[in-house]
């Protein structure tokens, strides 16, 4: 079990049996109740859309758009097909909070889906799941029959005429596919590429149909903030960054894994949750919101609370949540060498700043790392950045500048000892005791 | 209408425009490589790039729509900055050999290079390999690593020739443009591609490295193949034709061409080439100068006419001849006393002859096949005979036009269909006639009596009803309705459809100047082009005419050639058949090198002149059937140029042909009786059609011109006790033919789908008669 701890938890609460995946069990915890009321009742649209809205709840996959404004785009009264799916191809490095959400609480998505398919008109769904957790795309299929059996997916929902079909699809593992428009290529069967937009998703969606595409994490607490109100969820975390949120933790802690805190929790307080620092060294720098945000130094982050407001504030982005923790044994450098080699493999190749500049900056961070660096190349590396951003289909070219941009800011001494020395300014073999897997003391 | 404001320049625009195409309207330009105006978008180049007002960064401008009171810079500092940095972008991994390219000199890269990209590269890593691939005769796939993945090539398969043969494949760097798993690019449209390629990645295999692009003159002319009439800029160096490429005319072949077109100058530069004037002379052929020739030409027809009688001179010329051509033989054989001249030479059912209200042709404008709401094909096999009308089609149906088909084959249009039939050929008629029934059904009035004893299926109420519906419709009638044993009664019935339904009947035309050929009045006063062989004559004239490849009997047409006492040929090649069966042999020259008109499908008239000098002693044909009926002593035969000619046919200066009109004067319909056994069904091999696309080098080499097998529907198979056999032997009258079997469920039950017009079955009879197969 992934999910290591919590304050306040809502998504997590109650998570402990073996089988709380179960329908039984969610059932037990409360699950469906929301569903079944807002059939039975049949509460209008526009008063769960507010509802959602109140809760100011935003987008957990990354970008934080707020839920409720989003479902609200929706030409909720066009006639024919329309669409809700659900982004589960969770890919950034670091992030691994959908897939213990789909393995431990799957219902609480199917039943977030059915209820945001009722507010947007939707009468088809779709969860796709990333391709390299097959086994978690098993359990929600597992999941989907019992809940079809159940009679909360499929045709005349409880009775209440309501219809809403819902299919689980695993990806192949590519990571554009988490963009939303290449998910929807993806599902189309075509080749995983972003569409320019606009047309956007809401207008031209799936199979050209208006859609909305939601995080799981997302959708997943949308009975709890229905259950609990808008306002209560809002409350548990500040203004304008509304509710708890789970929080991926990775690197140098003693206990990586998945914690739900209220947005607004220091982050000192998280790190604390997660064991603190392995060996009790010193924290050097943090990635707050996946690989794609940009590094915050370990000082500065330290006063930071954890929410999309100020961690913005202090130069970065919550992203998905997905802390990567580096202690002082690290070698920025060889951080960035493979966070750009990731980026480098993953685009997707369509448009030319993303296709030809993340092979470029992988290339010269490469050639730094293995002391072939050039005194003219961090301000190349910087203009080839600033070539890249802005200028691309979709947000994988900014994701990919950003880190490269925020590791030569914050640690351009380590990058110029690189240059100069051949080598990295953090001795090798204390980036070896660091590391955890070799022992030399 | 939306207003914009471009570099300072104003525009109203209409809603839903792009940026780049406001830029375009006021004559601002935006460097692009993906954008093109008949693909859809990709904004993947991102050269595009502009600054817009109000935006925080710069966008596409060929994916931003514009919205009222926009206003854009192309070239502020944002803008050229993105520019640049996309250009150093696309350098970085292109190999800078211009010098070695094939492209070099006409290449879109090169070219934006100069004006947007760095004198000096700051990229000092390695460069990208991308492997060939030998994707064909045609399209040259073999400096890959040019490539800058503007996915122009695979938006046209998709898009325009309706097959994805190209896609991209991997992903990042790694990408590349490739067909599924090493297979070829066997569009007949494939050529486009390379013209689409905006750097050396495509290239065309039979021109690469044969000249470099400012060493070419620029010629216009027209393409002497389909009906069409496609508008060609043919590119010549030394008084030879290097390769020709499209000339866009959006009302004829838009910005493409087919393959066919485009690479079939091959032939003009060919080893078969004639370059004499020849004579037969107790068996042995010599070669002679001009007036020899044309002497014992003379001599020869005019002893003919006064022993015989003018009637025992018969000439056959081909629909690919030009206009001018066509008149002069005709004046010439006329002058003999004759009356048979025919140029339809794979028609069989002359029945309509003398009843034709005018001359047939497509019955509307081409620009406007796209604005039909229904269209019935008849009996085509339209990809492979008028592959751009089919193009247009194509797209007609991906909007908003029902295309349904009545065909003789399984042949896969790659149109998106409305509804399609399949029937043998002498149950075509019955076919149309059973739409017809349905179409009076569905509109609740009386059906014509001499169709009410058809029967009716659902596919025929289906196609009937797209018929009743639309407000435009058209039923067309293809190449091989006109080559059918019943051509006059399926175009009867066809103008019982277009009268019960109100659609356009219309002729899509067999070959460049099929139109023409009526025009210049090349039609049989007497003996038309069947019953010129099956009642032989004492002399033939031949033009641009390859009986064993181009008649409906080939059989029945060498018998009479070669009882004839003299057989004149005027042809580009020296044809072996033709040494056997003819006395003469006249070397005319090809569309390139002689001036002339053809008239296309739609009646447009459309001169040109010669674009290199006759090859060796060959000379026009307009010119030595002047000269021929001087020779003669015929009268009016004064001309000094071929405009001449083609006024004294057309009037000065019309733009379309007169008296064009596909209506018909006392042909009865009369349902058809099925046709006992088996029936054939010769489709003409797009590759094969005309004597020039025959000795196209390339295009011999392509999947279309692969050799003819028969194909049978199982049911058929099994019935012949055919099942499991390899090959094959068909037999029509005394010839017969070995091939290939194949199982083919798309040919009608009793039908043996046997191609003409290649030597493997020129030994075979009438295109549709009866044939019998057994194994080899």
């Amino acid at each position: 079990m992934a999910l290591l701890g919590n304050i306040h938890g809502v998504l997590t609460a109650g998570l402990n049996g073996d089988h709380s995946w179960r329908l039984k069990d969610y059932v037990a915890r409360g699950g469906y109740e929301m569903l079944k009321k807002i059939l039975a009742e049949q509460i209008p649209q526009e008063q769960v859309i507010s509802e959602v809205k109140k809760s100011v709840l935003r987008g957990r996959g990354g970008a934080g758009f707020p839920t409720g404004l989003k479902w609200s785009f929706m030409p909720r009264s066009l006639p024919g097909d329309k669409y809700i799916v659900c982004n589960s191809d969770e890919g950034e490095p670091g992030t691994f909070k959908d897939r213990d959400i789909l393995r431990y609480n799957p219902h609480s998505v199917i039943e977030g889906m059915a209820i945001a398919a009722y507010s947007i008109g939707a009468t088809g769904g779709y969860n796709y799941i990333h391709g390299e957790i097959f086994e978690i795309y098993q359990r929600f299929e597992e999941a989907l029959d019992e809940a079809r059996a159940a009679g909360f997916i499929g045709q005349n929902i409880l009775g209440s005429g309501f219809n809403f079909e819902l299919f689980a699809h695993h990806g192949y593992g590519a990571y554009i596919c988490g963009e939303e428009t290449a998910l929807l290529e993806s599902i189309e069967g075509k080749k995983g590429q972003p569409r320019f937009k606009p047309p956007f998703p809401a207008s031209f969606g799936l199979y050209g149909k208006p859609t909305t595409i939601n995080n799981t994490e997302t959708l997943a607490s949308i009975p709890f903030i229905l259950k609990m109100g808008g306002e209560e969820f809002l409350n548990l975390g500040k203004p304008n960054n509304g509710g708890t949120k789970l929080f991926s933790v990775s690197g140098h802690v003693k206990r990586p894994g998945n914690y739900e805190i209220p947005l607004g929790t220091p982050f000192s307080t998280l790190l604390e949750m997660a064991g603190g620092m392995r060996g009790g060294r010193k924290i050097k720098a943090v990635i707050p919101g996946g690989s794609s945000a940009p590094v915050i130094p370990g000082d500065v982050m330290m006063d930071t609370t954890m929410d999309y407001d100020a961690i913005a504030k202090a130069g970065s982005m919550l992203g998905s949540g997905a802390v990567i923790v580096m202690d002082e044994t690290t070698c920025m450098v060889k951080s960035l060498e493979r966070l750009s080699y990731f980026y480098y493999e993953e685009s997707c190749g369509q448009c030319t700043p993303c296709r030809e500049g993340t092979s470029w900056m992988y290339k010269i961070v490469h050639r730094i790392e293995n002391g072939l660096g050039k005194p003219e190349d961090l301000d190349l590396l910087n203009n080839v950045l600033g070539n890249i951003m802005g200028r691309t289909i979709c947000a994988l070219g900014d994701a990919a500048a950003l880190p490269v941009q925020s590791f030569v800011k914050h640690f351009r001494k380590e990058f110029e000892y690189h240059i100069e020395h051949k080598t990295c300014l953090v001795p090798k073999d204390v980036q070896w005791a660091g590391s955890g897997f070799h022992h030399f003391e | 209408m939306l207003e914009i404001e471009i570099d300072g320049k104003k525009a109203q625009v209409p809603d839903g425009s792009t940026v780049m195409d406001a830029a375009q309207q006021v004559g601002v330009y935006i460097p692009h490589f993906c954008y093109h105006k008949k693909l859809s978008i990709a904004a993947n180049c991102r050269m595009c790039l502009v600054e817009v007002e109000k935006a925080p960064k710069p966008l596409p401008a060929c994916a931003t729509p514009v919205t009222n009171g926009m206003k854009v810079f192309t070239h502020s500092q944002l803008a050229i900055k993105a520019q640049k940095g996309v250009m150093e972008f696309l350098l970085i991994n292109h190999p800078l050999d211009c010098p070695i390219c094939d492209q070099g000199g006409e290449c879109q890269l090169q070219d934006m290079s100069v004006g947007y990209g760095p004198m000096k590269s700051r990229y000092s890593e390695e460069k990208r390999v991308v492997f060939h691939k030998d994707v064909g005769p045609l399209v040259g796939m073999e400096e890959m690593s040019r490539c800058i993945h503007c996915t122009r090539c695979v938006r046209f398969g998709q898009e325009i020739a309706g097959i994805m043969e190209l896609g991209m494949s991997n992903r990042n760097m790694h990408s590349e443009i490739t067909t599924f798993l090493g297979r070829s690019v066997d569009s007949e449209l494939s050529g486009n591609m390379i013209d689409l390629c905006p750097v050396g990645a495509l290239t065309s295999k039979p021109f690469r490295f044969t000249a470099r692009s400012w060493e070419l003159q620029r010629r216009r002319s027209v393409s002497p193949h389909d009906s069409l009439g496609a508008n060609l800029v043919v590119q010549v160096k030394h008084d030879t034709v290097m390769r020709v490429l499209p000339h866009e005319n959006e009302d004829i072949n838009e910005c493409w061409l087919s393959d066919k077109d485009r690479f079939s100058y091959q032939a003009l530069n060919s080893d078969e080439r004639l370059t004499k004037p020849m004579v037969k002379q107790g068996g042995e052929w010599r070669e002679v100068e001009w007036n020899v020739a044309l002497d014992y030409v003379a001599h020869g027809l005019k002893d003919i006419a006064r022993d015989h009688g003018g009637e025992t001179i018969a000439a056959l010329a081909s629909p690919h001849s030009t206009l001018e051509e066509l008149a002069l033989l005709k004046k010439v054989v006329q002058g003999l006393g004759s009356g048979n001249i025919d140029s339809r030479p794979r028609q069989s059912d002359f029945s309509a002859d003398g009843k034709r209200a005018g001359t047939p042709w497509l019955g509307m404008r081409i620009a406007e096949l796209a604005q039909q709401d229904a269209v019935l094909v008849v009996g085509a096999f339209l990809r492979k005979d008028q592959p751009l009308l089919a193009q247009r089609l194509r797209l007609a149906a991906s909007k908003r036009s029902k295309v349904s088909l009545l065909t003789l084959g399984g042949d896969d249009e790659l149109i998106k269909l409305h509804a399609r039939r399949t029937v043998a050929p002498s149950q075509l008629v019955n076919g149309l006639a059973a739409v017809v029934k349905a179409a009076a059904e569905a509109k609740g009035v009386a059906v014509p009596a001499e169709v009410a004893g058809v029967e009716v299926c659902e596919t025929s109420r289906r196609i009937a009803g797209s018929l009743v519906e639309g407000e435009k419709k058209a039923v067309l009638l293809g190449n091989a309705a006109v080559q059918s044993p019943q051509a006059a009664q399926v175009q009867a019935v066809a103008l019982e459809l277009g009268k019960l339904t109100g659609a356009i009947v219309g002729f899509l035309g067999e070959a460049a100047n099929s139109v023409g050929a009526y025009v210049a009045g090349s039609v049989p006063s007497a003996a038309n082009a069947r019953t010129m062989f099956e009642q032989p004559r004492q002399a033939y004239v031949l033009m641009g005419i390859e009986p064993e490849f181009d008649c409906a009997n080939p059989q029945v047409a060498l018998a009479a050639l070669q009882q004839a006492k003299m057989v004149v040929a005027l042809s580009a090649f020296k044809h072996a058949p033709a040494l056997d069966y003819a006395d003469v042999l006249l070397p005319v020259a090809p569309f390139t090198e002689t001036a002339g008109t053809f008239i296309n499908a739609e009646g447009r008239i459309q001169s040109f002149n010669g674009v290199v000098k006759p090859r060796g002693d060959a000379r026009p044909g307009w010119k030595v059937l002047r000269v021929l009926g001087n020779v003669l002593n015929l009268p009016g035969f004064d001309y000094l140029t071929s405009e001449e000619v083609r006024d004294e046919v057309l009037g000065k200066g019309a733009e379309f042909a007169a008296g064009l009109d596909n209506g018909l004067n006392g042909v009865a319909v009369a349902l058809a009786a099925p046709a006992a056994g088996l029936e054939r069904i010769a489709d003409v091999p797009i590759h094969f059609a005309d004597p020039l696309v025959r000795r196209a080098a390339a295009l011999q080499q392509t999947r279309d011109a692969g050799v003819p097998v028969a194909r049978l529907h199982p049911d058929t198979l099994a019935a012949q006790g055919l099942a499991g056999a390899a090959r094959v032997r068909v037999r029509q009258g005394q010839g017969s033919a070995e091939l290939a079997l194949q199982a083919d469920a798309g040919v009608p039950v009793n039908g043996v789908r046997v191609a003409a017009a290649h030597a493997a079955t020129a030994a075979l009879g009438d295109m549709f008669g009866p044939i019998s197969v057994e194994r080899a």
